[in-house]
């Protein structure tokens, strides 16, 4: 009987790093016991360009990141009896399936199997009128005015994924699951923890929202220098955490790496993105986080005991995308002396050039270096005070514009206005960079999950 | 006796955000300092540091197992990261401007060296 099973990750967004799953995998291979790797890369907007991609090319919408993260591991894993589970699929786990399934043969793997899971994507079986009549969460003031739906796909829960593992499949990809269900579905699979077992899914759900951000549970955006001090981030281990089969994790990371595991690192990860932590909702489960216990039981290790369970909504959350025009951003720099006054005198140039182009959409016009992350849209923070005795008249600063328009052609004018002070602002202004990117919108409703789960499957994927 | 000193000599903080929704978890340090959080880390006081972001909601969660505070903000964030306007759209860099908030923290809770008095 299978007494604890070992997860690793190996990206917690797209975009992590490519070789942060190599000690990973080199820890797994000298473990015994069902080890797993998973990687991490979905996000919303990720969902809705894929979802778009995927309509003019039947082939494309997975994660392109496959193609960094994959080659990497994928032969050591195989060779050691180390599953993956991973959201590569975005919109197309079918894709991403046959496309894994090429990597291994160019890599001279034989015998990979690959399984998949379908039903995250409501468009495949259901229209915009079952969106527009389901209870709102935030942002549905969208979709009555949206002519298009690009995406609508449901958080599913870890169930498809033990049932994609049953199958035998050494790689699994999904589409849209919750992240934490990458690492409840090998618990499911491996323990066979009833669906009602809540406090034993609590405790799965909490190691895989531990799990899900890579890094940041190991000292990856936690250092502090002189305050939360963190060794060698240029090669932080990714975390890796045992699960025994009651349920008690313990948080460790990857043999010879940078990084530290302890008890303000855990904390900060455990409640990360979390709402209310006495009920915080998963398909699978609802989860009391504040029952939570930690305990060094070693150095960067940390025992993690206590969550407690009950049952989960009725309902699965959905995320709708839709055309959310295009987002305009264009930034110049002025430095030393006199620079505050000439970038000051640069943005209430943009202003005036907006106004006289009746130009009218919501524009952000700001100033990097005055603390403009913390200020609001109006930049109200350092206009109230007194610039004088709070920043250095002869410093650095770079005036940001940023303006959202249904209009391309506006969108793009207002960059093109920044970029004109190079020889009609205010002296000495450089480094102008702008970009004009299309956008999309989401909004998150909630639709009864048996109108979804009579759809979900694993199934298995040949080249 | 006790100082006006910045809630970052005696915690740590991250946010993360859902929509247009920020959360900032806040972590003593020490336990001996989670009762100073309790006392002085009010909604209100929340609330008078992110008012200008067009906060419209502060909630606070206790965590006293793990010395932490978890507080949610409805509307922080001009809309989110899909639609709003600010370089910082999922609000990762709030929990920095929470940090600097002054209470009154007795001495016994700070480092001798701390830096950043007012």
């Amino acid at each position: 009987m299978t007494t604890s099973i070992t997860i690793g990750s190996g990206a917690g967004f797209a975009g992590d790093r490519f070789d942060a799953a190599v000690p990973v995998v080199n820890t797994l291979v000298g473990l015994t016991g069902p080890r797993y790797l998973i990687y991490e890369v979905m996000g919303e907007r990720t969902l809705a360009i894929a979802q778009k991609l995927k309509r003019e090319n039947p082939q494309a919408g997975y994660s392109p990141w496959l193609e960094n993260y994959l080659p990497e591991v994928l032969k050591t894993c195989m060779d050691h009896q180390i599953r993956i589970v991973a959201n590569f699929g975005n919109a197309n786990p079918q894709a991403a399936a046959q496309r894994t399934l090429a990597i291994a043969a160019e890599l001279g793997i034989k015998g990979m199997r690959v399984a998949i899971v379908l039903g995250d994507d409501l468009l495949e079986y259901t229209d915009a009128s079952l969106l527009l009549k389901a209870a709102p969460i935030e942002g549905t003031e969208l979709l009555a005015d949206a002519h298009e739906i690009h995406a609508a796909n449901a958080y599913l829960g870890a169930q498809p994924v033990a049932d994609a593992l049953a199958l035998g499949a050494d790689v699994v990809l999904v589409g849209r699951t919750t992240d934490a269900a990458l690492v409840l579905g090998p618990l499911l699979h491996e323990f066979q923890w009833a669906a009602d077992d809540y406090d034993k899914l609590a405790c799965g759900t909490v190691a895989g929202h531990l799990l899900e951000c890579g890094g940041q549970v190991t000292g990856g955006y936690f250092a502090d220098p002189g305050f939360k001090e963190v060794p060698d981030l240029h090669q932080l281990g990714f975390p890796i955490v045992e699960v025994d089969r009651h349920g008690v994790i313990v948080v460790g990371k990857a043999e010879g790496t940078g990084g530290i595991v302890s008890r303000a690192t855990v904390t900060e990860q455990l409640l990360y993105e979390v709402h209310d932590p006495v009920a915080y909702l998963t398909p699978d489960v609802t989860v009391d986080i504040t029952r939570v216990e930690l305990e060094e039981v070693e150095p960067n290790r940390i025992r993690v005991t206590g969550p407690k369970g009950s049952p989960p909504p009725a309902t699965l959350k959905v995320t709708v995308s839709v055309d959310g025009g295009w987002l305009a951003e264009a930034e110049i720099s002025y430095a030393g002396i006199n620079a505050l006054r000439r970038a000051e005198l640069a943005a209430s140039t943009v202003q005036q050039r907006l106004q006289l182009l009746s130009i009218n959409e919501p524009c952000r016009i700001e100033l990097l270096g005055t603390g403009a992350v913390h200020d609001n849209d109006q930049s109200q923070r350092f206009k109230q005070s007194n610039a004088a005795a709070n920043f250095s008249m002869n410093g650095e600063f770079r005036v940001r514009v940023a303006i959202r328009s249904r209009s391309k052609v506006t969108a793009q004018r207002v960059a093109d206005e920044v970029l004109a002070l190079y020889c009609c602002g205010p002296a000495g202004g450089g480094g102008v960079r702008q970009s004009v990117t299309e956008q999309v919108s989401t909004a998150s409703v909630l639709i009864d999950r048996q109108l979804i789960e009579q759809h979900v499957r694993a199934l298995e994927v040949f080249a | 006796m006790s100082r006006l000193t910045p809630l970052h000599a005696i915690a740590h903080s991250r946010s993360g955000d859902k929509g247009n929704r920020s959360n900032i978890s806040v972590i003593a340090y020490r336990p001996s300092a989670y009762p100073i959080l309790l006392d002085q880390l009010t909604c209100e006081k929340v609330y008078s540091v992110f008012k200008h972001k067009h906060v419209t909601a502060v909630a606070r969660y206790e965590l006293p197992r793990l010395s932490a505070l978890n507080f949610v903000l409805d509307n922080a964030l001009e809309g989110g990261v899909n639609d709003g306007l600010c370089v910082d759209g999922h609000g990762k860099t709030l929990s920095s401007l929470l940090l600097g908030i002054e209470l009154l923290i007795p001495e016994a809770e700070i480092d001798e060296d701390y830096p950043y008095y007012p």
